[in-house]
């Protein structure tokens, strides 16, 4: 369902991406793990185009965009195809976190007012926010903040939702509710690919696991093998070093 | 001191018969130079091509010629190269040139405003399928809206004051009569010191409409 062949980032003569290729089946939940600075948050970000990938082309669903080749209108059906769940939540500061999770059924998918905000307190009832519906994000906690942008990236009707380190903000007191939320999700098979240095979680919920390092793939795999058996050494290093930590 | 108070008193109901046309001035002239600010200051921000060099340009001539300069301009100079703009009347004319001064200014100050919003507000607009002008009616302008409105009450209440310029189109606004007053009583202090409280009360009554603006537009960010 997602594609991506030979995908690769420079920012100004600083390679980030080097030729990434990987796929996601649909309902899978993809992991990526690795080092700091290894392209996996751009790595995302050009899955939603908000970073412009230099060389490569992306997949997802129905549409497919060559980079240097996309048109605008492209590039919104694409970024339509997934949602974002950011590491510094980015909800809209002017809305409530009901009209957060709406927006996008109103504005993109033209849905009448009164049915958006009704799905809209579902989604928000499943994350368990019924009750904070009509507060804004600046009264809410971290953690209350990242389950209205989860929510709001339910709400998207995209085919997979990209996770960009969605704790690593949080408070610790807060992780463990956002993770909830995230495996609930998991559960119903929605497709999700998530950056995380979470390594718990990815063991528990990832059906397949990819370690990135120096803007390349390292490996790729079920977690059994990564965790008990990575094939290359320098997985092993990174994880051996992760889970200590 | 020779202070005629009674004078005084009955020159406001005198005066405030023209505070409408001044009002209509101030009041029309900032709704079109808004509408036009926010689309400068769009297009400065998203640097479209051409329209852009357009607005630099436009910028550049209202802020660097005074506004009596410009209204003279309008008003005395153009119909005189455009033969169809004879029939522009002092109002419209003094409409016009105080609308695009201003909006010059306030392009300038709504733009700033646009670019504090956090970047995030537009990645997060565009992560869930809107296009930039989606984001930027729907999320970036209203939070832009609350950033720039102190400063685009300040404008208000500069462009409030600046209509009595309009007096030296021949539109009879507060200050014409003011000065017709003083002129044909020889009371100037006590003419110009009425004239000077109207605009005084009127501004204050605005800057009291804009504390409760403040306050509406700051909703969503009091914890």
């Amino acid at each position: 369902m997602i594609n991506v062949s030979n995908l690769s980032k420079t920012f100004t003569n600083h390679p980030v991406l080097k030729g990434i290729d990987f796929s996601v089946q649909q309902g899978e939940i993809v992991v990526i793990i690795g080092p700091s600075g290894t392209g996996k948050s751009t790595l995302l970000r050009c899955l939603n185009y908000l970073e412009t990938p230099t060389t490569g082309t992306i997949q997802i669903g129905p549409i497919k965009v060559e980079a240097g080749h996309a048109s605008s209108k492209q590039i919104t059906q694409l970024r339509q195809q997934s949602s974002f769940v950011f590491q510094n939540y980015a909800l809209f500061a002017n809305k409530t976190a009901l009209e957060n999770v709406a927006e996008g059924l109103m504005t993109v998918w033209k849905e009448p007012k009164q049915q958006a905000l009704a799905t809209s307190m579902k989604i928000l009832e499943q994350v368990g926010l019924g009750d904070k519906a009509h507060q804004y994000p600046a009264q809410l906690s971290g953690g209350q903040q990242q389950r209205v942008g989860i929510a709001r990236a339910m709400a998207a009707k995209g085919e997979v939702i990209l996770f960009d380190e969605p704790t690593s903000a949080l408070d610790p007191e807060w992780v463990d509710e956002v993770l909830a939320v995230m495996k609930q999700l998991a559960r119903s098979k929605q497709t999700m690919i998530v950056v995380t240095h979470e390594m718990q979680f990815a063991r528990e919920v990832a059906d397949k696991i990819i370690f990135m390092e120096g803007g390349h793939i390292v490996e790729q795999g079920p977690p059994e093998q990564l965790f008990n058996a990575p094939q290359s050494e320098r997985t092993r290093a990174f994880l051996a070093r992760a889970m200590k930590g | 001191m020779n202070f005629d108070f009674i004078y005084t008193l009955e020159l406001f109901p005198i005066l405030l018969k023209y505070l409408g046309v001044t009002m209509q001035m101030a009041l029309i002239g900032f709704v079109i130079a808004l509408v036009l600010a926010v689309a400068i200051a769009v297009v400065r921000v998203f640097a479209v091509p051409v329209l852009n060099q357009v607005a630099i340009v436009f910028i550049s001539f209202f802020r660097g010629t005074p506004l009596l300069v410009q209204l003279f301009l309008l008003y005395y100079g153009l119909p005189q190269v455009f033969p169809w703009l004879v029939g522009l009347d002092a109002f419209s004319a003094a409409v016009i040139g105080l609308s695009l001064h201003f909006s010059a200014y306030m392009a300038e100050s709504i733009r700033a405003a646009i670019l504090g919003v956090d970047r995030s507000q537009m990645e997060a607009s565009l992560s869930i399928g809107m296009t930039k002008l989606q984001a930027m009616q729907r999320i970036i302008l209203p939070q832009a809206a609350r950033v720039a409105s102190p400063s685009l009450m300040n404008y208000f209440i500069d462009m409030i004051k600046s209509t009595s310029l309009a007096f030296t189109l021949g539109v009879a606004e507060i200050m014409s009569k003011a000065q017709m007053e003083a002129s044909s009583s020889f009371k100037f202090f006590e003419s110009f010191v009425a004239v000077a409280i109207v605009y005084w009360v009127v501004v204050v009554i605005f800057t009291q409409l804009q504390h409760r603006l403040e306050i509406h537009l700051n909703r969503a960010y009091v914890k």
